[in-house]
């Protein structure tokens, strides 16, 4: 396989993830922004979920006000904001064109529809009662995606750098997500547990699709800041947890040795992380800093996304 | 049709009104469906193509658009005996060019006997002084020729243009296919269609009978496109697929110690036939255009040394240049030893000063064309133009006769197609895909390229031109 193909599979896939969670996101601010408590502390939720998004600069640069309506603009259409919804869609179709050969006529198809349908969307006839079902549209059509690849492809090497863009682009998220509104939503001396809102609470479960599977599993818990990081960081049956994730990103990367017949840095370097995040203990993680944890954590998985880069020719 | 039409050959209509043999049974399909029913599958056939991709890209003022092709749901049928005749003629005329191509980067006997200005060759933008002497495995230099061809009567069939560098839309004439199956199985249930998928396989085939003699057990063959925003990358992409090889760019390709390689996850692989879908001048930096960044530097030497086969071979460009199309009937008799089967268009080469004035005198009743041009683009079609386009033209012409053929409008014939006004004639010609290794083998059929527009001789579809699926009926 051509390291570009790899490449672009690798790619084509974090997109197509990104789009689904930057979907989930807008979705979540939208929601709180309704929320009659919100009042003029909504303009405080869009800039979080705009820094959740990682495109508050570019936004800041842009806009002298931050409205709901730029925001969403920015985040759905902009194509000079390298982090929007269009850009992913965008750049993913482009990559996926470049590799048609190497996926099913069902994936490509799926994505080029997706982004066919999305050019006729217009920013300016995205009303608030549109909003929620183009945003839905979205998550549906990056899981049709995703569908297609788990029900059609080969699996080889192709499906192995599939899962790994999807999967690292995951746990990126999801621990951007807690990076960014757990200090939101803590701020300087609150203690963990205390009197919070509880509706932001379901809203960072919402963002990441979990808010009912927590009830499934914590059942009658309240939503304590404690158990829903714990749930999106080392709860291994949470799909979008961050421990869930490194489970397909190893066997993703012991696939490739496998298949290749040969050892590889970047299988170690992963394997190291989720044997990390299987052992570790919420205690420690809170007593040694929530915050310094995923930081760490997001070096790491830019440290592991060059290793693969080198290991497998990417360019 | 309009009377000024009524000389025109009409395909499933004679004269007299009867529905010609090939045609009968679609005639009468064709009447008893409901009206609004082709409609209907028509705008189906359009949303599959573009769920598919199957697109490309034109370029205009500002940024290249993706368009469809329209796709008209009437075939076009050729009968077995119509088909034997058209297939000997190809197969005679591309082995003559493939002879003409070795000769004239050998010993030139073509020049030497008198039977082409040497001239025409060897100042020729589209020979390459660079394959003097080179000699390609099985001395096949085009492997992969689209013949343009147009009919004007039952019996009288023209060669247009003869593609031999790197034709394309052989895509189109297999999607056409599937979308027809698809769409009206009781249509192919009635007629004995001679089938066409497994072209993909006869091309992997020739390509690796060309691979160089010593690594040709196991060839690694690749396509080489110049990027997803070619014109054509929807073709390069469906081929590397249908073939089950790669589809490189010219940064996946590097040369290494006298080979090609390509770059992958794993060790880097030895490459042994590259299908190019990159122009001559872009195939090397090294040797041609050094500004190229979509070919592999180093790769002419590779392929001087034998090492590696490039299809079709560079250089090929002056088998099908438009000056050189009025000598190929000489090419055929001096390489072959036979009449030719197949005849060219009339054609007045402006570079001589006796045709030139013949063509300027009678330009309101000429097609004429640049030498090197393609695509439709820069031509012009006398009987349709203004006063005004050909006195501009005019201008154009006297300018640089040299760069001008002339061939007379040739009344093209016409298929039934489905237009606003329900089926009505429209004028088509055909592209057969033939293939060149260690046999000649043609897919029977071909693309047919039909002008929408009510009249019009234009099947170009960067001029608004539509494709049909082309059936060659089995006896």
């Amino acid at each position: 396989m051509l390291g570009r193909t790899a490449a672009s599979l690798f790619w084509l896939c974090r997109q197509i993830e990104r789009s689904e969670n930057l979907a989930r996101l807008l979705d979540v601010g939208y929601r709180v922004a309704m929320l009659p408590s919100s009042g003029e502390g909504h303009r405080e939720e869009w800039r979080s979920t705009l820094i959740s998004a990682g495109c508050e600069e570019g936004f800041r640069e842009k806009y002298d006000e931050l409205t709901e309506r730029a925001a969403i603009n920015y985040m759905l259409f902009d194509m000079d904001n390298s982090g929007s919804i269009r850009c992913c869609l965008h750049a993913a179709r482009n990559n996926a064109k470049a590799v048609r050969t190497a996926l099913t006529s069902e994936m490509w198809e799926s994505l080029n529809t997706t982004w066919l349908e999305f050019s006729e969307l217009r920013a300016q006839n995205m009303t608030s009662n549109r909003l929620p079902e183009v945003l839905s549209w979205i998550k549906q059509r990056s899981m049709l995606f995703r569908g297609a690849m788990l029900g059609t492809m080969l699996r080889d090497d192709t499906y192995y750098f599939s899962q790994l863009g999807a999967f690292m682009e995951r746990g990126d998220n999801t621990a951007r997500i807690l990076d960014v509104k757990y200090h939101l939503l803590l701020p300087d001396n609150e203690i963990v547990g205390g009197g919070v809102d509880r509706y932001q609470w379901s809203a960072i479960l919402r963002s990441v699709s979990a808010h009912r599977s927590y009830r499934w599993v914590y059942g009658d818990k309240a939503n304590q800041p404690w158990y829903v990081a714990e749930f999106m960081m080392l709860n291994q049956i949470m799909p979008r947890s961050l421990v869930h994730c490194y489970s397909w990103i190893t066997e993703s990367l012991l696939g490739i040795e496998n298949l290749y017949q040969e050892k590889s840095q970047s299988a170690a370097v992963a394997s190291d992380l989720f044997q990390k995040l299987r052992t570790s203990k919420m205690d420690d993680i809170f007593a040694d800093g929530l915050h310094e944890f995923l930081t760490e954590f997001l070096v790491s998985q830019n440290g592991l996304s060059s290793q693969i880069a080198e290991d497998y020719h990417f360019y | 049709m309009s009377s000024e039409e009524t000389n025109i050959f009409n395909e499933m209509l004679s004269a007299n009104g009867n529905v010609r043999s090939p045609y009968s049974q679609l005639g009468e399909w064709l009447e008893n469906q409901d009206k609004g029913f082709l409609g209907r599958k028509q705008r189906e056939a359009e949303i599959m193509f573009k769920r598919l991709g199957i697109t490309f890209a034109v370029y205009g003022a500002g940024e290249a658009t993706e368009r469809l092709i329209p796709f008209d749901v009437v075939p076009r049928i050729i009968s077995a005996s119509e088909w034997r005749k058209l297939s000997a003629g190809i197969e005679q005329r591309v082995r003559a060019l493939n002879a003409f191509i070795h000769d004239i980067y050998h010993r030139q006997e073509i020049i030497r006997a008198g039977r082409i200005p040497a001239e025409l060759v060897i100042q020729n933008e589209a020979f390459l002084p660079e394959m003097i002497g080179h000699t390609p495995a099985r001395k096949v230099y085009a492997h992969i020729i689209g013949t343009d061809i147009v009919r004007v009567s039952p019996n009288q069939f023209y060669v247009l243009e003869d593609n031999t560098r790197t034709p394309s839309g052989v895509s189109y004439m297999l999607e056409n296919r599937e979308t027809m199956m698809h769409m009206f199985p009781d249509l192919f249930h009635q007629h004995r269609v001679a089938p066409i998928e497994h072209y993909p396989e006869l091309l992997r085939q020739t390509l690796t009978s060309v691979a160089p003699a010593k690594n040709r057990e196991d060839p690694t063959i690749v396509v080489l496109t110049p990027g997803i925003y070619n014109s054509a990358y929807f073709e390069h992409a469906f081929l590397a697929d249908q073939m089950g090889v790669d589809l490189v760019e010219g940064r996946d390709l590097y040369v290494d110690g006298g080979y090609v390689y390509k770059r992958t996850t794993q060790e880097p692989e030895r490459v042994d036939v590259v299908y190019r879908r990159v122009d001559d001048a872009f195939l090397d930096p090294l040797t041609f255009n050094p500004d190229s960044a979509l070919g592999v530097p180093g790769i002419f030497d590779v392929y001087r040394a034998g090492n590696i086969t490039i299809t079709n071979a560079p250089g090929t460009g002056i088998a099908d240049d438009k000056a050189i199309y009025t000598y190929v009937p000489d090419i055929i008799e001096f390489y072959t030893g036979q009449k030719p089967i197949l005849q060219n268009v009339p054609t007045w080469n402006c570079a001589n000063p006796d045709e030139f004035a013949y063509v300027i005198e009678h330009l309101p009743e000429l097609v004429v064309k640049e030498v090197h041009g393609s695509g439709g683009y820069g031509m012009l079609i006398g009987p349709t133009s203004s006063k005004r386009e050909i006195s501009e033209f005019s201008k154009k012409l006297q300018a640089n006769p040299s760069n001008y053929i002339a061939q007379p409008t040739l009344a093209l014939s016409a298929c039934p197609t489905l237009t606003r006004s329900g089926i009505a004639p429209r004028h088509v010609d055909l592209r057969p895909f033939v293939l060149v290794g260690d046999q000649v083998r043609i897919t029977p059929g071909g693309l047919t390229r039909v002008a929408l527009k009510r009249g019009s001789l234009v099947v170009n579809s960067s001029q608004g031109g539509g494709t049909k699926d082309t059936w060659v009926l089995e006896d």
